[in-house]
């Protein structure tokens, strides 16, 4: 680490691979001070303006709210609270277009100014050194500060880690071409910022700390040197001007020579990168008591008759900073349509309409004349086949491989694009402005990444739904065993109090035989007797066919759960099962009352019903009787009730047969339920793919 | 109001690929001029033939591909594919490395070949694995040996003269305005019949001659080559030309010079009466052409920086190779064409490291996958 600063002490940096010169463009707006803007009318906040969750709502419409009153609050940690950037009234709260490049509407506060801007209270802190990590954490936390370089990282977390941290680099590189809002906050509030970078020291001790800046900004250069001179560990390292000399990466490789590894935080190698716009932000939070509710946004771009940066109060539409800075209609000539863009020309998204408000992270809004930035208005038609001329491998500064990465994601090889590093893209962009071929490389690894990325997903969620099935499967089987197990022994037990040589179980057998012959006997009575009468023996025929079709709708029904353990929720059907199964005993008459409206089997069903119900009545008769004979020859012994259960056993073909049919109806049901289920998955599917 | 929505990144360097051809094909006109003040213009005949049956090729097949839409956009589409410089670049490189007073046909179907055939069925611009010109020209070598090798000696040393009007004469119908034959044009003064310094000096290391001795007659000239030496020497210009306007990579030019110049200077050193020397084969034949125009064609070479070091010294060998014990007495086009089948190969494995990555072989990432 020594040598990292030795070098650095001699202005000695390091390289990263690739990066390229465009155009900086930086003249027309970097001359002039930054300018206090008039309020505008109305503000619209989203509730999230950052990477994580958004909080939870603390106010209504028809409140009345204070400048840097909290709008939300929540105590997920990832989530960062909204402040309100002026008194007024909430209007609305509904989904409007949001700055983000998917140009969705999410849920924003709608503000109507009262133009009095009036503070909450506020405590001015006037000793940082005072208060303790945790203080600090929770003002920066409170303040609702996120990175605002671009990611919106929630910062409370950044800087709450543990002391082992080597370096603490501020990210003033500002390396976008026409961007010249961190240019101009370092020039006019170095003071507010070096106050920041000391309170970060205070929290995060590290052992320096380099201001990392691009050679283009000599003013701001001198007033950061200015304001470091007597403080020792503060490094002003300048840069030569290249792109994306700013990215994250790409800047620790300039300045300690390290890189981070695939997949980590620079957090993992001692590192903490926070924007210079950042270090404003803490400082006037902790100082000041100010929440984040306004930054300077560089207005560029010859659309712009009045290019500039201003103070931009969070939530303030881009039509009002356009009319500001006098917004020239040449679209009206030549195109309905001109793009306006929110960030630099390099990562910056066009924005949807005018509508979309200034959040946390937006340093830019770039209104491009077609002469100075033909590419913009094309939308990627002229593309034509890549020559493999291997400029944009050149110019990667993630040493990738951009031409192979767009052949494969052409094809949509996801196994070769993971294999070529995909997820080491950083989306700069200096691929696509080097290729003679025009293709637009970054939209196509986008749409790579998130079909990756929705593939992943959709393979867990089949993974978990594999591992749910094994389970039920194994539970199914194992209950199966223990239900034989069970049977087997009471049989055992049956069988040996039967073979018991006591005079009781010898009564008990003759008596059994006694029973079971006079059954016989009865039963071929009953037959002569049906044989006379025509309708008892269509009863019997039913029995028969009942027992067909019995079989046909244990089939059915088996086909039916075998499709549902391929369904989404097996576990629900294992339930119904066994309620069906211990349901048995439920009379007859309600069983053919329920599955009489099932139109589709109405006769067979009606007809089954009947035959059960006649079949029971019978058993029962039959029950009662021979329940009469042994009782009266050997009250209260145990084979009685032996008895009972093997007459039993003719009737539990019928409840089974009862207990199908209502099995049937029910996953009747659940079929119905379920065709609405896939529906709403595949909703919620598409929404991800948004 | 609805905005223009557009990717990122919004600017570009407004380079283009047609404007990159057509940087190459200006660069090539100081070795036509080269070829003209030298052998006639033989070669600019070849070069309009050429021109013209590529582009009337390459119009044939675009419009059989192109089929979508309205007939404005495809119109549109086909305009653009056919004059992107590419297929122009094709043809006059065919022109430049025709014998200048082979027939008319041998153009036409080394032309209609190298686009049809070489370009376009494997898909066109950017999906051919070979160089189109140099495929074109190793097919007609090898159907139409008689005519390919018939190349003609510097003006200088021809007893006829040669004119515009004469030369057209010879490549349409095979004999000039006076009636002389090709044969009788490749003969000097005391009836031999001159060849290429490089096909002489082959036939003549056969016939048991030393460098030396062979280096004597009237086709080297008073330096190395007759003619030929100055012809490399434009290209070489125009090589520079293009990489200072790093219109192609550095590395496959330099490095094919140089494993040319290693292999060379080892023969030479270890026999000096059979080897002719580095500044021979460096400005004879198809050399200068090969490295800076041929193997720095983008489609069919290796992309990463060590690829093209690697491709170079390997196509360098090969010329040596081919040229002091092959069969034929030039060895660029060969040697271009087993380049371009290892080219794939070569960027296989000479991936750069990822950022953030540490440096893997293929071995080892393999390994990686089987563990995931």
């Amino acid at each position: 680490m020594e040598s990292i600063v030795e070098r650095i002490n001699q202005n000695k940096f390091w390289h990263f691979h690739g990066g390229i010169h465009p155009p900086e463009q930086k003249k027309s707006t970097n001359e002039k001070p930054i300018r206090q803007l008039s309020l505008p009318k109305q503000l619209i906040l989203p509730l999230q303006q950052h990477i994580g969750r958004q909080g939870d709502l603390l106010v209504k419409v028809g409140d009345k709210v204070l400048k840097g009153q909290a709008l939300t609050q929540s105590s997920n940690p990832m989530a960062v609270p909204v402040h309100a950037p002026t008194s007024g009234t909430i209007s609305a709260i509904k989904k409007s277009v949001i700055a983000h490049p998917s140009g969705l509407s999410e849920l924003c506060l709608f503000i109507d100014v009262d133009g009095e801007d009036t503070w909450r209270e506020r405590n001015i802190c006037q000793d940082f050194s005072q208060l303790s990590h945790q203080q600090i954490i929770g003002k920066i936390a409170n303040a609702g500060i996120a990175g605002m370089g671009g990611a919106g990282f929630p910062t409370h977390i950044k800087v709450n880690t543990k002391p082992d941290i080597n370096f603490l680099i501020i990210n003033a590189a500002e390396c976008e071409p026409y961007i010249t809002a961190d240019d101009l906050l370092m020039r006019e509030h170095s003071t507010a910022i070096i106050d920041g970078i000391k309170i970060l020291d205070q929290l995060l001790n590290p052992a320096f700390i380099l201001i990392g800046i691009e050679d283009n900004k000599p003013q701001a250069i001198k007033a950061l040197k200015h304001a470091t001179e007597s403080i020792e560990k503060i490094k002003v390292c300048v840069l030569e001007t290249k792109y994306p000399s700013g990215g994250e990466k790409q800047l620790i490789k300039l300045l300690t020579g390290k890189e981070v590894a695939s997949g980590a935080l620079p957090i993992h190698s001692g590192i903490v990168v926070q924007n210079v716009a950042t270090c404003f932000a803490i400082s006037e939070a902790v100082i000041n008591d100010t929440p984040l509710i306004r930054r300077v946004v560089t207005l560029a771009g010859q659309a712009l008759a009045k290019p500039q940066n201003v103070w931009a109060l969070l939530g303030t539409p881009v039509s009002y900073l356009l009319e500001q800075a006098g917004f020239v209609h040449e679209g009206q000539k030549q195109l309905a349509n001109p793009p306006v863009i929110m960030g630099g020309p390099m990562m910056g998204f066009s924005i949807l309409n005018e509508n979309v408000p200034v959040v946390k992270t937006s340093n830019c809004i770039l209104a491009p004349s077609k002469t100075e930035m033909p590419s913009a208005f094309d939308n990627n038609t002229s593309e034509v086949e890549c020559i493999r001329c291997g400029q944009c491998a050149e110019v990667c500064p993630s040493q990738l491989l951009p031409q192979e990465l767009q052949w494969s994601a052409k094809a949509k090889d996801h196994q070769q694009l993971t294999k070529l590093n995909l997820f080491d893209c950083i989306d700069c962009g200096a691929c696509a402005y080097v290729c003679p071929s025009h293709i637009p490389l970054v939209q196509y690894y986008r749409v790579a990444k998130a079909e990756i990325r929705q593939q992943q997903q959709l393979d867990l969620k089949a993974e978990k739904a594999k591992e749910r099935f094994e389970a039920r499967k194994l539970r199914l089987e194992r209950e199966k065993i223990a239900r034989e197990e069970k049977h087997k022994k009471a049989a055992a037990a049956r069988k040996a109090a039967m073979n018991k040589k006591t005079p009781e179980a010898g009564a008990a057998k003759s008596a059994v035989a006694a029973a079971l012959a006079r059954v016989k006997a009865k039963k071929a009575a009953g037959a002569k007797a049906q044989e006379i009468s025509a309708e008892p023996q269509e009863v019997s025929n039913q029995v028969q066919d009942e027992k067909s079709q019995v079989k046909a709708a244990i089939a059915r029904a088996k086909a039916k759960k075998e499709a549902k353990n391929k369904a989404v929720e097996p576990s629900v059907t294992p339930d119904v099962d066994t309620k069906q199964l211990s349901e048995s005993s439920v009379s007859k008459t309600n069983v053919a009352e329920k599955a009489a409206p099932h139109k589709a089997a109405d006769d067979k069903k009606a007809k089954i019903a009947a035959a059960i119900a006649k079949a029971k009545e019978k058993a029962k008769v039959k029950k009662a009787q021979e329940a009469e004979l042994p009782t009266s020859a050997e009250a209260e012994k145990n084979p009685v009730g032996e008895q009972v259960k093997q007459t039993n056993v003719d009737d539990k073909k019928a409840k089974i047969a009862a207990a199908v049919a209502k099995a049937k109806a029910k996953a009747k049901a659940k079929a119905a339920e379920k065709k609405q289920a896939p529906a709403s998955i595949t909703e919620n599917n598409s929404e991800e793919i948004k | 109001m609805a905005f223009w929505i557009a990717s990122s990144p919004h600017n570009h360097n407004q380079a283009e690929t047609s404007s990159l051809m057509r940087l190459v094909i200006y660069a090539l006109f100081p070795g036509i001029f080269a070829q003209w003040y030298f052998f006639g213009w033989g070669n600019l005949i070849h070069i309009s033939l050429a021109v013209a049956t590529a582009l009337f090729c390459e119009f044939l097949v675009l419009s059989l591909r192109t089929k979508h839409g309205n007939q404005g956009t495809a119109k549109q589409a086909i305009n653009k594919q056919l004059f992107d410089g590419s297929a122009i670049l094709t043809a006059v490189l065919i022109g430049i490395s025709l014998p200048a007073i082979a027939p008319w046909w041998i153009t036409v179907i080394g032309a209609a070949f190298a686009i049809v055939v070489v370009k376009q069925l494997y898909g066109g611009l950017g999906h051919n694995p070979f160089n189109p010109a140099m495929a074109a020209y190793v097919m007609l070598l090898i159907s139409f040996p008689v005519q390919m090798t018939s190349w003609q000696p510097p003006l200088a040393l021809l007893s006829v003269d040669l004119s515009l009007s004469n030369t057209l004469n010879t490549i349409f119908t095979g004999f000039t305005s006076e009636g002389y034959s090709v044969e009788q044009l490749r003969a000097s003064v005391d009836g031999y019949t001159m060849a290429t310094p490089l096909d002489t000096l082959k036939t003549d290391a056969s016939l048991g001659l030393t460098v030396y001795e062979s280096m004597e007659k009237q086709v080297f000239g008073e330096h190395f080559s007759l003619g030929w030496e100055w012809l490399n020497a434009a290209f070489l210009l125009g090589g520079l030309f293009l990489i200072v306007k790093k219109a192609i990579a550095w590395q496959t030019p330099v490095s094919f010079l140089a494993s040319l110049l290693i292999c060379t200077f080892i023969a030479y050193s270890i026999s000096p009466d059979s080897s002719a020397s580095t500044m021979f084969h460096w400005l004879s034949g198809g050399c200068m052409l090969g490295a800076f125009f041929i193997l720095t064609d983008p489609v069919t070479g290796a992309t990463s920086v060590k690829g093209r070091l690697i491709m170079g010294a390997l196509a360098g060998f090969f010329v040596y190779i081919i040229r002091d014990f092959g069969g034929y007495p030039d060895g660029v086009a060969f040697s271009v064409l087993l380049c371009n089948m290892a080219a794939p190969l070569i960027d296989q494995y000479t991936r750069p490291r990822t950022y953030g990555h540490k440096a893997s072989t293929p071995k080892s990432s393999s390994k990686q996958e089987e563990a995931k």
